[in-house]
């Protein structure tokens, strides 16, 4: 069963009426086709108007939409099913939290790599909710060295609420790891591109998050801690979330006027989680946009532009 | 029929003729809670000499416990934040910066300096915890990029002191985007085969510890200072029972394979010149 959130229950209510009418309709016999076609209409105009007028918070709750398509489901989509998952960091463990691998993008081999969320409450646990552990940014390193290793570009998706924060975690060095990737993604030989495609809380996104290009998908967040949290350190409760939000800066729109990330990828009229398809395939052109634009550069340029690209984030006097 | 009886009424000396003790004269161990004078805790360089704990202290210290005879040369003092995201929390983040500014007399949390130690020439980027808890902004990442570029000119080793809570939430994704930026230099740093030095002190959290204060060519620590990604609180409630001891301090750290080494801060500046000494000779 779909979910909806408060602020989309207008077009659930259009959506309920529209399938009553053609159950009418075929019930009855009756040629219901122009009501259909007003109601369609009116839902039309109506996701519009609310999708045209979201908050930042609002947009926050839709990075988190349970029907929105995650990492695997975007890989398998680009690749149409050409993707090979490899596991482990060769040291520890397999973090469940992060995948990976090779997959074919219209027959050229492309090394995908994203933080997973669960698709269900068990599948949830599993993947620890989309928060990798230091194994897991240690396995998205060595398939990123890999893929420079046989020269192929790096496609990452973003879709983390943090990395975890858990004992065993800070025991095996999550600020280490995080940062070697940061370090080693700044230097890599190969185009990389980064896309968030919900939610990018902090240093957990950052670690797979340096490239030639950084976009977000029109209905993500990206920031140095979630709303949620800055409330609750800086106005010292959760109440302030919303405030937060706007505070933060953390929207596409936001973060591409102030020039952190290059490029914003549009969704379909409804949201990335009420059509996945339309989602993948804007998603599936815009990396091939990027990898056409970057392919023919040296690497020792993209390396340079990519380091000069991040020392110009900050604003200072 | 008491034993004693006061012969004298009470307090005699008038208000005019008391004596007052000028402001800063003892200073308490935060630890132990021993008084020392002020003076013998500065000679002793901010180390408690009853239980060896190491007091917070700043720029102004470490520069004045490693440079040659305290001499350096200040950089790109001047520097201070904008207001990119015009921030405002219970506060103005305009407000925040001046105020502490006023406070502090410091320009942000970080001061760089260019100076000589044990007579060779070295750069330092020394965080200062007084300054919104040595949060990362834009200035921090700013200040640290020249630093590096002027080690790199100078070919010169370099070292960060790191003391901080991690990114400033005043500047959200800006903030972020400066564990990126120094990493980027770093690497630039790395090319030109000059060694690093990440020391870390009393706290180093957050995003500081998720990028550059882990990504030396040495790592070293003072003693029994906090270093973490995700802080003691944070991970007490994720998991949801007690830490064990001494979790997530400098030794606890060594020990799962993230420092070279931990280094007393009485012999900070010999060692450090014997480490800078091996990579050069």
């Amino acid at each position: 069963m779909a979910t909806y959130l408060d602020f989309e229950e207008p077009l659930k209510e259009l959506e309920d009426q529209i399938v009553k009418t053609k159950e009418i309709g075929v019930d009855t016999e009756v040629d219901m086709a122009d009501k259909i076609g007003e109601l369609e209409k009116k839902l039309k105009s109506k996701t519009k108007e609310i999708f045209s007028g979201l908050t930042p918070w609002q947009r926050v709750q839709l990075s988190r939409h349970p029907d929105r398509p995650y990492t695997m489901e975007y890989i398998e989509g680009v690749t149409d099913g050409e993707f090979q998952e490899l596991h482990g960091d060769r040291n520890v463990k397999d973090d469940k939290a992060m995948v990976g691998g090779f997959g074919l993008l219209d027959g050229e081999t492309v090394m995908f790599i994203g933080q997973q969320k669960g698709v269900n409450t068990k599948m949830r646990q599993f993947r620890n909710f989309g928060m990798p552990n230091p194994e897991g940014y240690r396995k998205a390193l060595r398939l990123m060295k890999m893929a420079e290793k046989f020269n192929k570009p790096i496609v990452t998706f973003i879709d983390t609420p943090g990395a975890f924060p858990g004992l065993e975690a800070e025991e095996r060095g999550q600020g280490e790891a995080i940062a070697r990737n940061i370090y080693e993604m700044m230097r890599l030989k190969v185009p990389v591109i980064c896309i968030i495609i919900g939610e990018g809380a902090s240093g957990g996104a950052l670690g797979i998050g340096v490239g030639d290009k950084v976009v977000m998908m029109e209905n993500t967040w990206y920031s140095v801690i979630s709303p949620e949290s800055c409330s609750s350190i800086l106005w010292r409760s959760w109440e302030y979330k919303e405030k937060a939000a706007e505070a933060l800066k953390l929207t596409s729109t936001n973060m591409k006027k102030l020039g952190i990330v290059d490029d914003i990828i549009k969704e379909p009229s409804n949201g990335a989680h009420r059509d996945h398809t339309g989602a993948i395939k804007n998603v599936k052109k815009a990396i091939k946009s990027y990898l056409t634009e970057l392919k023919d550069s040296k690497p020792e340029d993209r390396i340079e532009a990519r380091i000069e690209a991040f020392s110009n984030r900050g604003v200072w006097k | 029929m008491s034993w004693f009886k006061r012969s004298k009424e009470g307090i005699t000396t008038s208000t005019k003729e008391k004596k007052e003790t000028p402001e800063g004269l003892w200073e308490k161990c935060s630890n132990c809670k021993t008084i020392f004078a002020a003076d013998d805790l500065a000679k002793n360089a901010y180390v408690c000499d009853r239980c060896n704990h190491h007091e917070r202290i700043g720029s102004r210290e470490y520069f004045e416990i490693l440079f040659d005879e305290g001499k350096f040369k200040e950089l790109d003092k001047d520097l201070t934040s904008g207001d990119p995201l015009k921030f405002e929390d219970t506060k103005k983040y305009t407000d925040r910066v001046k105020a502490t500014q006023s406070k502090s007399g410091l320009t942000d949390a970080i001061r760089t300096a260019k100076g000589k130690l044990a007579g060779e020439t070295l750069v330092i980027a020394a965080m200062d915890f007084a300054f919104i808890g040595g949060s990362m902004g834009s200035v921090m990442g700013e200040k640290i990029a020249r630093a590096i570029d002027e080690a790199i000119k100078s070919k010169c080793p370099f070292m960060i002191i790191s003391k901080s809570g991690g990114a400033r939430m005043m500047e959200a994704g800006l903030s972020l985007m400066q564990m990126a930026k120094v990493s980027g230099k770093l690497g630039q740093l790395s090319e030109a085969k000059l060694p690093y030095v990440s020391f870390l002190t009393d706290p180093t959290t957050g995003g500081v510890t998720a990028s550059f204060a882990m990504l030396g060519d040495l790592n070293i620590a003072e003693p029994d200072a906090l270093i973490a990604f995700a802080g003691p609180r944070v991970v007490r409630e994720t998991i949801g029972r007690d830490l064990p001891d001494g979790f997530q301090k400098s030794e606890f750290v060594l020990e799962h394979g993230f420092l070279d080494y931990i280094v007393e801060r009485a012999d900070l500046k010999k060692t450090l010149a014997l480490s800078l000494k091996m990579f050069k000779n």
